[in-house]
Parts: structure tokens; sequence; C-alpha cells
């Protein structure tokens, strides 16, 4: 794939919408478009993340360790993303993504993230909405935890 | 030390200097007769004044003048010669002219080669004893000298004494008697006369060395200031990390300017003396004259002296300035160099010299140590008064794995070194069995007992020499030459003799190897891969293999080992789970995972010739584009790049890590680039000028279509740049097709790593984990062939670089431990040496080493009691005390040993 029809691609990503193509260009040119086969990681939990991805296509399971093995708690799809957390707090990776099927995904290096962020509110944004998303997720499932 | 510079050079080249006075008294003879046959040729075989009474005159009648004293006639016949007429005498005397002036030449340079060759024996024999002295100073005395002193001294300060030392007693004893002569001959003349020449020249005698008293205290600054200077430069060298990081350059430059001004000074007060010195000299010489005209002119007009007395006086003076001034400035040289070198030597006479018989070299293997190690009221003080060790008696078997513990400077690692030797107990006596350590020669404790510290000092050299470097003791198997290398080694043997040097030969095979547990070349690398094991080095040895290269020449069974490799990886590179990691070289295909320079090329770079740099530039290379009509498209390809590269990075401020990490334009090249485009605008490339083309066509050649994925490279274009390719191998030139080592699926590639060569191909972009994929891979492929070993062995060949500073720390002390294991020491002490490591791998390292020591001694200075528990025996030092010992179970009701547990 070409970078011109990857700028086509990330367009219809929604945190990248508002973004303007020279940007999106200098986006596509300076992160690594990675191929995962099924199986293979995205990141570890506990490692020390130093990238987003934005997946472009694809599926993948997001699993947390417990003590009776590891729990899937989220599957991501394409146009989601993950990895935001560990690079924003400086913090290890809080679960493991494991490719579900050949996945595509974005990598985007913590210093171009923050650029982004910084120059684009509007990702910012859609970042904190995904997130209150997230959040909201979870006080449904620890409500429903603490119910059962 | 001689402290006196004529003893030192007298006690040691007497000889040579006798010969080659001798050998400048002849030459007087020869230099006489030169000086006095153009005059006989004038006289008599042009002018014939001789033969207008006779008609032969015998030639080659040698005859000396003498004073008339010895000889009414005022000459000496020494030979009567041969009859001759008057043109074969003119014949035969210019011949005889010309075999004199030649046999004078020779004979002054027999002289001066001679005075060379004397002067750098001296030099050679004196250069060598400083070095020696420094390998026996006293460890303290390390504390108070700089390297870089220490060097300059040996390599500059002592270097005018080689000149000086040929001229050394020749000269004076040459220019005196020159200089006696003719003061003999004044004196002859008019006692008068003499006795004020005498006088004037003992008013130099005294003048000018009191003048010069000042001159020598300057130079003896010079000389400090100078030393002092380069100390100063090798501590900005040594600290220059501290330098930047404390940014404190400025404070370093000011201490510099600083000095040089200093030296400036002393420079220039020393030239003004000197010249003074010199006019004051110049005038003395020129009042004698003076003083000749008038007391002599008084003597002939009041007196009885005749006219031509005083000319004669005055002649014969004109011959005494000569030899005088020499001697003048003989002695100038003389106290220069005296100076120069008494500065030295007192450098190299610290109190505490070691006795050399404790460095003497071994006959053959040294015998193990055995017995108990004996430590009888030891105590070392400091220069300061402070007691690190304080009347610490201990006894222990030496085979016993010790451990010493306790707080920070509480005395363990000091102990450490008093075992090791590296420190003389102020009072005390360390015993083993029963022999006194103190009285070991080193080449017995450096053999059996090994230390290793904080602090490993690293050779710039490999690390398999750097491992190796503790076996280094003796010469074990003697050079191998051939007859011709042979008879050149026993000269330069024999030359060294002469000098003073020892004959010891770093050609030959100076490695222990039994003493490592091997049996020769052959197998030392399998002790060093076992100890490289114990320290957890093996890995990242093996990396480094992975990124060396070899001579395939030099090394065959490797080259091949690593084809074998090769044809493996690819065998298992057929799964197609796998297939989309690598893709291969081949000829027949475009690359998308190289740059289209690699393209063409497709081969390594040996040398610059066709580097990244240079290759868009290289004729061979534009012809070859040319005649398959690429010129253009690349041109285009360039244009494109550079309209993408403004357009992406146009915002990003100068320095920004992008352009470094992404861009193929430099951040500040950016605007001419733009520039070059604005001109461009609407135009064909061709009306651009040949530089800005030269830019642009630059551009593609870096550029990787997986990577980059800008889109420029379809098929049609593959195509294209295939047939370039083919066309540049074609055409190429032998030389240039030297710089290049292509492709080969069947053949190593002798300029790329071997990581490369097993890979034959590039590691595909965007696959996920692709390099640690493939280089698992690698390695398994490699565990499977066994070829492990050989990549290792590959990986012992890099060179650690200057004091280890291509290794990190970590890695360093790690060489350290192994080159303190591969001994097999039946003492292995160690002061907190895998501090650098992380707890985790302090703890396996540990238990590694005591596996690898299994029955032979440990001393270890441990930062963490908790680790003491795997010893036979702790003892507590605090204070520079022993506060406790025991078995590390019965420890258990230690107060001291509990607390330093708990702290970790």
């Amino acid at each position: 794939m070409s970078i011109n029809e990857e700028v086509e691609l990330l367009k219809t990503v929604p945190i990248f919408s508002k973004i303007e193509p020279a940007k999106l260009k200098l986006i596509a040119f300076t992160s690594d478009r990675m191929t995962f086969d099924v199986g293979q990681e995205l990141c570890h939990q506990g490692d020390i993340g130093d990238a987003m991805y934005v997946i472009l296509g694809g599926s993948a399971d997001v699993l947390i360790d417990s003590p009776n093995g590891p729990i899937k708690v989220a599957e991501l799809r394409r146009n989601g993303f993950f990895g935001e957390m560990a690079i924003l707090c400086d913090m290890p990776r809080t679960a493991t993504v494991k490719a579900h099927e050949k996945l595509t995904a974005l990598k985007i290096p913590k210093e171009m993230f923050f650029r982004l962020v910084a120059e684009f509110p509007q990702m910012a944004v859609e970042i904190m909405r995904e997130l209150a998303h997230r959040v909201e997720d979870m006080n449904g499932k620890l409500a429903a935890a603490q119910a059962a | 030390m001689e402290k006196n510079l004529f003893k030192y050079i007298w006690r040691h080249s007497r000889h040579d200097q006798l010969i080659i006075l001798f050998l400048v008294i002849v030459a007087q003879v020869f230099y006489f007769a030169s000086l006095s046959i153009p005059k006989t040729i004038v006289n008599d075989g042009i002018e014939g004044k001789v033969f207008k009474t006779i008609s032969e005159v015998s030639f080659l009648r040698v005859s000396v003048p003498v004073p008339s004293f010895l000889s009414s006639s005022g000459s000496l016949t020494l030979f009567d010669g041969i009859s001759l007429t008057q043109w074969p005498y003119l014949v035969a005397m210019s011949c005889l002219f010309l075999v004199m002036v030649t046999v004078n030449g020779m004979f002054k340079k027999t002289i001066n080669t001679q005075k060379g060759r004397l002067g750098e024996r001296m030099l050679r024999r004196l250069r060598y004893e400083l070095y020696d002295r420094i390998l026996l100073f006293p460890s303290a005395h390390f504390r108070k000298v700089k390297a870089a002193e220490l060097s300059g001294m040996i390599k500059d300060e002592v270097e005018p004494l080689g000149g000086f030392i040929g001229d050394a007693y020749v000269q004076p004893a040459f220019l005196g008697g020159q200089a006696l002569t003719a003061l003999l001959f004044i004196m002859l003349q008019s006692i008068w006369l003499g006795l004020i020449v005498i006088a004037v020249l003992a008013v130099q005698a005294f003048v000018i060395p009191r003048l010069r008293r000042r001159i020598l205290v300057l130079g003896r600054e010079r000389q400090l200031t100078a030393r002092q200077l380069a100390g100063r430069i090798a501590e900005t060298v040594d600290g220059v990390h501290d330098v930047h990081s404390h940014g404190t350059s400025n404070y370093e430059r000011a201490d510099i300017a600083q000095r040089l001004g200093t030296i400036y000074q002393i420079r220039f007060d020393l030239f003004q003396r000197k010249f003074t010195a010199k006019f004051l000299n110049n005038l003395l010489a020129q009042i004698t004259p003076f003083m000749i005209y008038l007391i002599g002119g008084y003597l002939v007009l009041f007196g009885d002296m005749q006219v031509g007395s005083v000319v004669g006086v005055l002649l014969a003076y004109k011959d005494l300035p000569g030899p005088v001034k020499e001697l003048i400035d003989w002695d100038q040289q003389r106290q220069d160099v005296q100076q120069k070198y008494e500065q030295v030597a007192e450098q190299f006479q610290p109190e505490g010299m070691l006795p050399p018989a404790l460095q003497a070299l071994p006959d053959g293997p040294v015998s193990p140590l055995s017995g108990d190690i004996v430590l009888t009221g030891v105590t070392v003080a400091d220069d300061g008064g402070a007691k690190p060790i304080d009347g610490v008696s201990l006894v222990t078997p030496i085979g016993r794995r010790l451990a010493l513990v306790g707080p920070q400077g509480g005395g363990k690692e000091v102990l450490t070194q008093v075992m090791a030797r590296l420190i003389r107990p102020s009072v005390g006596t360390v015993r083993i069995g029963d022999v006194d350590l103190s009285s070991l020669p080193e080449t017995v404790t450096g053999a059996r007992i090994a230390y290793v510290g904080q602090d490993v000092y690293l050779f710039p050299v490999s690390v398999r020499d750097n491992i190796l470097y503790g076996l280094k003791r003796r010469p074990v198997i003697p050079a191998v030459y051939d007859d011709a290398a042979r008879r050149e080694r026993e000269r330069f043997v024999a030359e060294s003799r002469r000098a003073g040097n020892p004959d010891l030969n770093p050609a030959d095979d100076w490695i222990d190897y039994e003493a490592a547990g091997a049996t020769g070349p052959g197998d030392i690398d399998r002790r060093i891969v076992e100890v490289l094991r114990a320290v957890e080095l093996e890995e990242d040895i093996y990396h480094f293999g992975l990124r060396g290269t070899i001579d395939a020449m030099a090394r065959p069974r490797v080259a091949e080992s690593i084809l074998m490799a090769r044809d493996e990886l690819h065998a298992r590179l057929a799964d197609p789970a796998l297939a989309s990691l690598v893709e291969p070289f081949d000829r027949a295909r475009y690359n998308r995972n190289m740059s289209i320079a690699e393209n063409l090329l497709f081969g390594t770079p040996v040398d610059r010739t066709f580097d990244p740099d240079n290759i868009a530039a290289n004729p061979h290379m534009r012809e070859a584009l040319g005649r398959v009509g690429l010129e253009t498209d690349l041109l285009q390809m360039g244009v494109a790049i550079a309209e993408t590269m403004v357009e992406l990075f146009a915002d990003l401020p100068v320095g920004h890590p992008f352009f470094e990490q992404f861009s193929f334009i430099a951040a500040e090249d950016l605007p001419e680039f733009r520039t070059i485009l604005s001109r461009l605008a609407g135009k064909s490339v061709a009306d651009l000028d040949d530089a800005a083309r030269a830019r642009l066509a630059a551009l593609p050649f870096r550029y990787i279509e997986a990577r980059h994925r800008l889109g420029l490279i379809d098929a049609a274009m593959e195509g294209r740049l295939l047939a370039a390719r083919r066309a540049f191998a074609e055409n190429l030139p032998a030389a240039a097709a030297k710089a290049i080592e292509f492709y080969d699926r069947n053949l190593y590639n002798a300029a790329a790593t071997l990581q490369d060569n097993i890979l034959f191909g590039r590691i595909v972009y965007g696959q996920a984990q692709g390099p640690q994929r493939v280089g698992a891979l690698i390695s398994e492929v490699l565990e499977g062939l066994e070829l492990r070993g050989a990549v290792v062995e590959v990986g012992l060949d890099y060179n650690v670089g200057v004091a280890g500073k291509r290794l990190p720390a970590a890695q360093r002390q790690k060489v350290g431990l192994a080159r303190g294991l591969v001994k097999r020491p039946d003492l292995l002490v160690l002061n907190d040496a895998t501090a650098m490591l992380d707890g985790a791998a302090q703890q396996r390292v540990l238990d590694k080493i005591l596996d690898a020591c299994k029955g032979r001694g440990v001393v270890w200075a441990l930062n963490r009691a908790s680790l003491a528990d795997r010893f036979d025996q702790v003892i507590v030092l605090q204070g520079g005390k022993v506060t406790a010992s025991g078995a590390p179970g019965d420890m258990a009701g230690d107060k001291n040993f509990a607390d330093l547990l708990a702290a970790g």
C-alpha cells in the first residue's frame, strides 16, 4: 500500500478524521504499518510501552492476566486504538493485545502521538471520548460483578 | 637511577665513545690534508713555482706542519712520495684532492652515523629503563602521578638526550683541543696577549654561566609547565563526560588558557635571556681583538713587540672563537640536557619501589599454592593515617569459600586487595602455607591468585585477547621463523641487548594454555566459552559474532559453516508462515526492502567508492544508468521525493528527531530543496543547472519502496532498475569491481556481517517483530547445525575499544571476571566484582562462578549479605576489624550480621 492510499484509509479512522491530509501523510510516513499474524501479540501486559496502535484491518483480543490465566476483557476492530494509556502515563502496558485474525495496525511512536495531541485538540477529544466509554464500560462490569 | 647524566652515559657507552674519539682524531689528519692540498695545486700544480727550479717533484709527500719547537723546518715529513713532472703532477694532485675530500666525507659520515647510533641506543636504553621503573612503582605512587605526564616524559622529554649523547664526550674533547692549540700558539707569540685572551675567556667562563643560571631555572619551569599541560589535557579527555554533563567547558578553557599564558611568559622570558646571553657573549668575544689591537699596539709603539707578532696573534685568535663558541653552545646544550635528565630521573624514583626480583621471568609453570591463608595482625594505614584494616588476624584453608561482608568502607574491600597483594600491610604479615605473600614473585601470585575488582581495565584489543591477557606471564611457544626472518630476528635481539633491553619476543605465544586447562591454541576457545557462560556473557558475544565480519580466506571453515546456515535458513523460509519475514537476494528480482542504491549495486560496498554518499556521483553508475535511459526517471523520482519531504517536514523545527529518523533531506538542506522546487515550477528538469540536478538525482538512491511507501517503483520501473543492475555489473572496470562484494547465493560475502551472510536477504518492513523472529530463527538454525560456537569465535574478535569503552560497564565487568576465571586460580579474590549487574543477574553469576571454582578458594567481598549463605565461611568486617566469623548457619545469633541481612 502506498502512502497516499494509506492517507485515504486514515481519513476514515474517526480519531484522525479532523486532521488535515498533509499531517496525515506525515503520520503515515513516520509510523510503521505493521502486519500481525493470528495469535501474535501487539503488546504484552507489564511491558514498557513506547507507541500507540490504530487498527486498520482485522481484529484483536484484549487480555488481562488473572490467577486463572488470561481473561478476555474486550475486542478491538478496525478503527479501534489502544496503547495510549501506557504512553500518556508512562506506565507498563495494562493488558495484552493479541491478534485474533490477520491484522494490520499503524504503530504511532510516542513522540508523534504527543505532537498530534498537542496540535489537534480534536484528536485529544476523540481519545477522551474513547477513554470515557471504557470507564463507563468498566463501571457497568464492576456493578455486574458486585451484584453477582 | 644514576643522578648524573654524564656518569650514566659513560657507564653505558664508554666503549663507543672512545671509538668515536679515535675516529675523530684520525679524521683530523685527512681533514688537514684536504685543506692543504688546494694550496699546493695552485702554487705548484698550476703556477708551477716548484718546477721553476726542478723538473720533477715528489708526489704524495705528506708533511704536517708542527710548531717550530718540534721541527726547525716547521713541518714533519711522513712519506717521501713519487717523482712527477708538472702536468702529471697537477693531475695527480687534483685526483688526490678528490680522494681526500671523499675520504674526509666518509669519515664525517661514519662519525656521524656512529654518534647517531650511539645516541639512539642510549635513548632506547633510557626509555626502556624509565618504562621498566613504572612497572616497579609501588601502587600507592599511581595515586600521585598522571599517566600523560609519565608518557610525555618518556616520549618527549628525554628525546633531546639522544642527539646530545653522541657529542657528550667527543665534542668537548675535540673543540677543547682545537682551542688549546690556538691558545698555545698565541702564548708562544706573546705571553701578555695570551694572558689577555685567557682573561677575557675567564670572564666569559665566569659571566656566561651566571647569566645562564636563570635560564636553567626557566628551562626547568618550562619543562614542568609543559608536562602539567599534557596532564591537564589528558584529564579533560578522561573527564569529558563530566565536563559536558556539568557544562563546565568554559572553566576548562579558562584553565588551559591560563596555563598557556604562563607557558608563553616562561618561554618568552627564556628567549629574551638567551639572546641577551648571546649578545654579551659576542661582545666579550669582540673585546679580545679590541684588547689585542690596543695593548698589542701599545707594546709595539712603546715596548719591544714586533708588528708581525701582533698580526700573528690576531690570525690565531681568528681561529679561536669558532671552537670556543661551539664549546659554549655545547655547554649550553649540556646544561639543558642534564637538567632535563635530572628532572625526569627524579620523577622515576619514588619511595618503596618493588624489588625487580619480584617480576623475574619464570622458567616454567609455577606450582600451586596450598595450606592455610594466615593473616597476622594485618593493619593497613593510608596517607592520612586512617586505618581501613586494623589488626586483622585470621586463619583459613586456601580452598575455602570465604564471604566478606560488612558496611561499605568497613574494610572488606581493602582486605581483598591485601589478600591479592595489591596492597601491602603497613603492619603484620600475610602467609599462604609457609611462604610470606609479600615475597612471592608476581608471576606466582599472577598465576595462582586472580583478583577482580569493581573497575576492570580492558586493553584496546579483542574480547578474546582481553580474556587471555591473564595467561601471558612468559613465552610458552616460541614464534616460528623462516631462515631470513630468523636472521632478521637475531639481529634485532642483538641490538636489543646492546641497548640493555630484554630479548623477549611479543610474537611468541605467551598464552599459558596448561594453566587455562587447555592443550593449545586449538581448544582454548572451548575454555573461553565455558567461562563466558559462567559470567553470562556468551549470548552477548554471540551477537557480536553475528554483527562481525570475517576474512573468508583466513577462516574458510567458518565461512563454509555460515554458507551451510544460509542454506538451512532459506530451506526453513520456504514455510509459508515464515516466508513473509525475509525477502531474499535474487539477481533476477528487484528487492523492495532494499534501497535503490543497494538494488543497483546488488552487493556490499567494500570501501567508500560505492557507499550511499558516493554512489550517485560515481561515474560508472551514471554511465550504466545513462545506458538504460534511467537518468531522467531517477531525477523525476528525486523531484517527487523532494516535493513530499518539503510538504511533510516543512513546519517541523530544525533539529526535530524526525529529520534524522525519516527524512531523506537534512533539516538544514530543506530550504535549498524548496528553492530548487520553486525554480522548477512549471519547467522541465532539463532546465535546472547541473548542481541542482545532482542534488535531486542523489535523493532516490536511499529510497526503499517497502519502508518509505511513496509508490515510486512499479513493476515496469522494477524491470528497468534490474536492467540498470545488469548494465552496471557488465561494464565494471576491474578496479571498481574490487570495491564491491556481489551477492552470490553460493559464495561467502566477506564485506557483510555473519548475520547478513546467513540471511542473504532483507528483513521485510512492517512485519510485527520481524527482526526478533528472524533473529530467533537464525539462532535456531545455528543451534541445529552446531554452529553457534563458530559465531561466538568470531564474536571474540570484537575489539573492546580504548579502556573497553565500546562495551557497557556490565559487560566490561564480565570480561574482567572471565579473565580471572580462565586462569583457574587457587584463590579467586573478588571485590564486589558483580556490582554493575542487576540483582537477579548478580545472584545467578555468583552461583555459576562458585560452581566453576569448585574445590578452589574464593574470597568474595559481598555487597549483599543475603548472598553469604552460599559460602563456607562468613567474616564480618566493621571499622577495619573482624567483628564476627563463622559458617553461615552459625551466624544467626550475630547482631551485626543480622543487621546486614536486614539491610539486604
